[in-house]
Order: C-alpha cells, then sequence, then structure tokens
C-alpha cells in the first residue's frame, strides 16, 4: 500500500457517486469533530450517531464507486489518498462547524435537502443506489427532525440563541444552493433515470426552509448563492486542514490496521 | 444540569412487541420532544427497542427508603402468597 495520492476516475458513474460519498464523509467529519465538545451529553450522543449514518452512508457510496471503477481501489483509497481537488463535495459541508448554532443550521439545510434527494433515488434504476437510498431515507429523516427541532428551539429561545442562529443562516445562506447544480457529465446519467437533477428538488425544499424558519423566527436571507465550486475541485482553505486531520495517518503510516 | 429548564426524564423501553416496557436510565431534556429524541439516541442505537416512553422523573412518587421495613417485611413470611403449592404442567412452560 502506498501513500502516493489515487487519481479521479472520469466515469460519470464513478464521479456521481464519489459526489455524493464525499458530501456524507465531510459533513460525518466536521460532525465527529463535535465529540467531546458539544453543549450537553445527550446532544453529544446524538450528533456523534448523525456523524456514523453519514459515515456509513459514504463507506457504501465509495464501496460502490470501487466496484463500478473496477480498479483496484476500495472505500480506504477513495477517503484517504485523494488530494483535496480531486475531493467533489459541495462547499457548504466542509465549512467550519463554527457555533453549535452554526452546526445545526447546516445540518437542517443540507438534511433537508437530502431527505428529497434520497427520496427521490429510492426509484433510481440503479438497484444498487436505490438500495443504499432506501436505507439513507430513514436515516436522513431523523437528522433533519432532529436538525429543525433544535433550529426551532434556537431561532426561538433567547435573544442570544436567536442571534446567534440568524447569523448563521445568513453566512450560511450563499453556500446551500451548490446542493442543486448538477454536473455536465452527469446529463446521460438523469437522462437514464440513473441519477436525478437536484435542480427538481429546489421548490420542495425551499418552501419546507421558509416554512420552518417562520417557526423559529428566523428572517430568511435574501443573499444569492454566490459560494459554489466544492463540485469541481474548487475547495476552500477549511477543506487542506480537515483532510491534514482525516489522512494523515494512512498518509503516514500507510495501510494501518487496528 | 437539572435546572427548572433541563430537568429529568426517565426512560422506559420495549425491547420487543409482546414484552412490557423496561426502566433503563435517565436523561435530561428541555421537553418532551427532546426527551424522545435523546432517549432513542441514548438507549437504543444498538436496537434494543421497539418503543420509547419517557416520563418526567418530577412525576414519579417513590415509597420512603426509610419506611422500607414496614413496606416490605411483613410480606416476607407470607410463603401461602406464592403460587408454590401445586404442580405446573409441564407444557405451560415458563411462568
Amino acid at each position: 500500500m502506498s501513500t502516493a495520492s489515487i487519481s479521479l476516475s472520469k466515469e460519470p458513474l464513478v464521479r456521481f457517486i464519489l459526489r455524493r460519498a464525499d458530501d456524507a464523509l465531510v459533513l460525518g467529519h466536521r460532525l465527529s469533530e463535535w465529540c467531546g465538545h458539544a453543549p450537553l451529553l445527550e446532544e453529544e450522543m446524538a450528533l456523534a450517531n448523525i456523524a456514523l449514518d453519514h459515515l456509513g452512508q459514504a463507506r457504501a457510496l465509495y464501496t460502490y464507486a470501487a466496484e463500478v471503477e473496477a480498479a483496484g481501489l476500495d472505500e480506504d483509497a477513495y477517503a484517504y489518498r485523494r488530494d483535496p481537488v480531486d475531493y467533489l463535495n459541495v462547499l457548504l459541508v466542509e465549512r467550519p462547524n463554527g457555533d453549535f448554532a452554526h452546526t445545526i443550521v447546516r445540518l437542517w439545510l443540507y438534511s433537508a435537502f437530502m431527505s428529497l434527494w434520497w427520496q427521490a433515488m429510492t426509484g433510481s434504476k440503479d438497484a444498487q443506489l436505490s438500495a443504499i437510498a432506501a436505507r439513507a431515507v430513514k436515516e436522513v429523516a431523523y437528522h433533519l427532525r432532529h436538525a429543525a427541532n433544535w433550529l426551532v428551539r434556537l431561532g426561538d429561545g433567547t435573544a442570544q440563541s436567536h442571534q446567534r442562529t440568524q447569523m448563521a443562516l445568513d453566512q450560511l445562506w450563499p453556500y446551500a444552493g451548490e446542493m442543486f447544480t448538477s454536473q455536465p457529465d452527469e446529463e446521460d446519467l438523469i437522462a437514464t433515470g440513473i441519477a436525478i437533477d437536484p435542480e427538481t428538488l429546489r421548490q420542495a425544499w425551499l418552501t419546507r426552509i421558509m416554512n420552518e424558519a417562520a417557526q423559529a423566527l428566523l428572517k430568511m436571507p435574501t443573499a444569492p448563492f454566490s459560494q459554489q465550486g466544492g463540485r469541481s475541485g474548487n475547495h476552500s482553505e477549511a477543506m487542506g486542514h480537515l483532510l491534514a486531520e482525516l489522512q494523515f495517518m494512512q498518509r503516514t503510516y500507510p495501510g494501518a490496521q487496528w | 444540569m437539572a435546572t427548572p429548564r433541563f430537568p429529568l426524564w426517565e426512560v422506559f423501553i420495549r425491547s420487543r412487541t409482546g414484552l412490557a416496557h423496561r426502566h433503563v436510565g435517565s436523561l435530561h431534556a428541555v421537553d418532551v420532544a427532546s426527551a424522545l429524541e435523546a432517549a432513542r439516541d441514548l438507549f437504543t442505537r444498538r436496537n434494543e427497542g421497539v418503543s420509547i416512553w419517557v416520563v418526567p422523573s418530577a412525576s414519579i412518587s417513590a415509597s420512603d427508603p426509610a419506611e422500607k421495613a414496614m413496606m416490605f417485611d411483613p410480606a416476607s413470611d407470607k410463603i401461602y402468597r406464592h403460587p408454590t403449592f401445586y404442580e405446573v404442567p409441564e407444557d405451560v412452560g415458563h411462568m
């Protein structure tokens, strides 16, 4: 086993799977950073559970990507031996955790989208993706409920919790739009019913977000969705630091197991 | 952190259909919705249950440990209250 980075497959289906696997891995990693730091013991467990759900989704997707690519790679190769420029996750999930409100608002924006996405993907013509979706759709339903419940508590809580939650929403909003973009190499996959066009989920997502934001007494941001680039490998500085921590063990001791 | 805003809740889990809910522990939560969520995350993550009850600990009235002798000792020599004076047919199984 070597520490050399792997190169990114050009195969559209592999890339499509990796984009979603990377979203799950990176958000799972971010959530796991709360271990030992969560505001309540109970919430510590909840965030760790949600992080593990994402890790599980990432593993299932990486394993399937490896099968499709058939280049002798495995889930660990994708996770530990890819450079930041070859990671294809949206920028939203790599944002630093910030305060608790920030973490909750991001989980809420993302889960509201992913619950629709996984639901739609249960109808994928690709049997493996549809099976992964069938499991993930139950997990994400709980993530969304957990995040939305906290959102209302924080938004409709104290003056300070409201102000922090509103600030988190304002700061994260420009990143939300990237979830609805599809890439040129996904056109055929969408046409053949293997993938779905995330743009078709935008209205349902927005309706839900506006409804829950109103319950949480939050003002909807008006800023445009200006922050994009993760899907094509243009990441923020935060991504390098995240991968340095995530990958250093395997990069330093290739193939280490315990 | 058992403040009025973070009351204590007792958690009961039913592990299978047909069994009774059993007390498994307690947790802190602001209200019933988050108590149920926390109970799910704390006590059912290894497939322990199919149903959860949460009850505010303050709603539980307990017997006084100081009255243990009065409450429970009188039952200890009433062996005739135990159904041990007849044979349980074999096919009844575990009772």
